[in-house]
């Protein structure tokens, strides 16, 4: 039997329109082979919450570069342990400062991907992490 | 059969001995370090450039004078010896009051102009009360909702001396609405406001995609602006045609040239078609471009930009007025290239950009600070960056003559070749019907994805070198630098006076004028009086977005 792909929702919440950073993430996840599902711009974490239940993602990687993760990324978490996607992964790229990563990390978020980051990396992350599934 | 010999020019035979006699045995000893040398658009550049590469560019016709079509060397005649560039450093964040602030200290250090950063909810026509206005407000530029916040914001800055550039787009004739009517009551007279408003919808749906309505009323409203200002502000510039973001999404130099002044183009047909003299309107149309990485592919880009414009105003609108010929432009470095690892290493980027944007004439420039990959920048670094275009003017020479680099056989060979470039991009583009049909079928959107995407897996392979990031890492940083965090307060502070603001407002004239608004939307007519009412009756940003929005409907991206 083939090895099941990993699944991904590249999401974009809040206002911001700078969408460079999800796209490359985006196409660079397909390149290595995992399925990707990008959400579009302005999504509210309810949306993304549900999109990420209805499409049964294995991971979800939230790109923000407007400040207002503190707000966004532990209420998309929440949402989804709520809706019971407890092993769903959940990572983040874009501008965050440093102080912020710990309370971050604290609630659930499992990888802050910042400027500068190699995608390979970011592949390697997700094999490494996402939980294979039954 | 007879060899036929191509006939090769006496510069191109000189340069053929040189590569015999003198190049070839050094490669045969030693080749070079890499096969291909390319720019920072991953455009292959040469070893050597030579008389034979400039064989085709005519001095008369194609350099020219400072002051002289087709201004390839510039608009001025005196260049900076007349006049410096504006020094108009970008900022805003938080509530009007931290801005205003902000600008009363740049203006003490020398700052020359004005430019407002706004946040996000109001770049998209939320107020800060909005429920999608949450985490938002003041984080990415100042929170504007109504007159009141504007009043704040200007207050003490006198509108009719000082130039004011304001960065917004989708609800731009709002802001410029809340500017008049500040001025107004300032007592300034509107035939004496000078400023920009940036206002270019087109490399929103392309690049940055902070829009509100389709594309077609979008563009109506920018045309109405057009009108609006010809004939009572008439010093202003309503847009700033922005290649700016388009690059920053990741296109090429070519790509950034040619899709910013395709754009110019389409907004120039626009007002013709509403009716506008191309003489009149378009000399008050402005340009503003990156300064990236690449210090000669920037300044051909820039060159190439003024010749380009000054060609296409006079063959294929028939401009007549030296003005409209004449390209003015801002420069702002590449935000997209400062780096979060080894971050002072960005103030040395940023002067190197900023020289490029000089070398290549720019009206006026924006250097970025070195702690802008992460966060706002603090007044200490917002001062260095400043501090950065004073020792470029002032200690440097390079302000001492004009175009400097004319003549230069690779810059003339690169400013040919964007300007090749960008005229094979027009043609595609007209061929689909014109700017706005290319961004409705994706095209433009689908090149800078593409190129930003064959720029990280360059930098993936070391193709590219970003110091400090693919080479000279440092495990270790050496001590985090302080960044501005802005206060969560902020929207709070900011709901307080929307709300004194909604409570002391006459009701029944904000409901007229908004009416009036939608009013003129649905009949097509200049929508500016009605805004300009609204505003003065104290209607806030997003309940007149919201009036347009009745009746224009929201912008859906397409899959691209």
């Amino acid at each position: 039997m083939s090895e099941q792909k990993i699944r991904v929702l590249v999401a974009k919440p809040g206002l911001d329109g700078h969408d460079r950073g999800a796209k490359v993430i985006a196409r660079a996840l397909r390149d290595a082979g995992m399925e990707v599902i990008y959400t579009g711009l302005r999504q509210t974490p309810e949306m993304i919450a549900s999109a990420a239940l209805q499409e049964d993602v294995d991971a979800v990687g939230i790109s923000i570069l407007s400040g207002a993760h503190n707000t966004l990324c532990p209420r998309i978490v929440s949402l989804l342990r709520d809706q019971g996607m407890d092993d769903c992964l959940v990572v983040v790229g874009g501008i965050v400062p440093q102080e912020d990563i710990p309370r971050l990390k604290e609630q659930g978020v499992s990888a802050i991907f910042l400027p500068g980051t190699s995608t390979e990396d970011i592949v390697k992350f997700l094999r490494e992490n996402v939980r294979p599934r039954e | 059969m007879p060899e036929i010999k191509e006939k090769v020019s006496p510069e191109q035979a000189a340069v053929e001995r040189w590569e015999e006699e003198t190049l070839a045995p050094v490669l045969k000893k030693r080749p070079e370090s890499k096969e291909r040398f390319e720019t920072v658009s991953l455009d292959e550049v040469n070893r050597l450039y030579t008389p034979a590469d400039v064989a085709d560019v005519d001095f008369e016709r194609d350099i020219s004078f400072p002051g002289e079509f087709p201004y390839t060397r510039g608009i001025h005649p005196t260049g900076y010896r007349g006049k410096l560039w504006t020094m108009r450093q970008f900022a805003g964040f938080s509530t009007p009051e931290e801005t205003n602030k902000r600008f009363k200290y740049l203006m003490s250090q020398g700052q020359t102009g004005l430019s407002v950063a706004y946040d996000l909810p109001t770049l998209m026509g939320y107020d800060s009360d909005s429920p999608l206005s949450e985490g938002e407000v003041g984080k990415c530029g100042v929170a504007v909702s109504s007159l009141s916040d504007m009043e704040v914001l200007f207050d003490g800055i006198p509108l009719e001396q000082v130039t004011v550039s304001q960065t917004i787009n989708a609800p731009a004739s709002v802001l410029l609405a809340m500017y008049l009517v500040v001025a107004e009551k300032q007592g300034a007279d509107w035939k004496k406001i000078s400023g920009t408003l940036q206002n270019d919808i087109l490399k929103e749906y392309i690049a940055q995609k902070e829009w509100i309505y389709p594309i077609r009323p979008a563009m109506k409203l920018v045309t109405d602006t057009f009108e609006f200002c010809t004939r009572f502000v008439p010093k202003y510039n309503p847009i700033s045609v922005s290649g700016y973001h388009i690059r920053e999404a990741g296109a090429t130099a070519l790509q950034e040239l040619a899709f910013t002044l395709r754009d110019g183009i389409e907004y120039v047909e626009w007002g013709v078609r509403a009716g506008l003299d191309v003489d009149e309107f378009v000399p008050r149309i402005s340009f503003f471009f990156n300064a990236h990485n690449d210090f000669f592919e920037e300044i051909a880009k820039y060159r190439a930009a003024r010749r380009i414009w000054s060609r296409v105003m006079r063959e294929r609108f028939n401009a007549k007025n030296e003005r409209t010929l004449q390209l003015r432009f801002h420069t702002q470095t590449a935000g997209v290239s400062l780096t979060v690892q080894q971050p002072l290493n960005n103030i040395v980027r940023v002067a190197l950009q900023a020289l490029a944007g000089v070398l290549g004439g720019t009206n006026s420039l924006h250097t970025d600070a070195y702690d802008e990959a992460l966060a706002l920048p603090t007044d200490h670094a917002a001062l260095i960056a400043l501090r950065t275009q004073q020792i470029i003017a002032e200690e440097t020479g390079v302000a001492n003559t004009i175009d400097p680099l004319g003549g230069s056989y690779f810059v003339e060979s690169l400013t040919r070749k964007m300007e090749d470039g960008a005229l094979d991009y027009f043609e595609k583009i007209d061929a689909m019907g014109g700017m706005v049909e290319a961004v409705e079928k994706g095209f433009p959107q689908r090149e800078i994805q593409d190129s930003a995407y064959q720029y990280q897996k360059a930098v993936e392979r070391g193709d590219q070198t970003i110091v400090g990031v693919n080479k000279y890492r440092m495990e270790e940083e050496s001590g985090t630098i302080k960044t501005l965090v802005i206060d969560e307060g902020v929207r709070d502070h900011q709901n307080e006076r929307l709300n004194r603001t909604r409570a002391q407002r006459d009701q029944g004239a904000v409901s007229n004028a908004l009416e009036k608004v939608r009013q003129a939307a649905h009949t097509g007519e200049n929508t500016m009086p009605a805004t300009i009412e609204a505003v003065r009756a104290y209607a806030t940003l997003g309940e007149i977005c919201d009036a347009l929005r009745d009746v224009y409907g929201l912008y859906e991206e397409p899959a691209i």
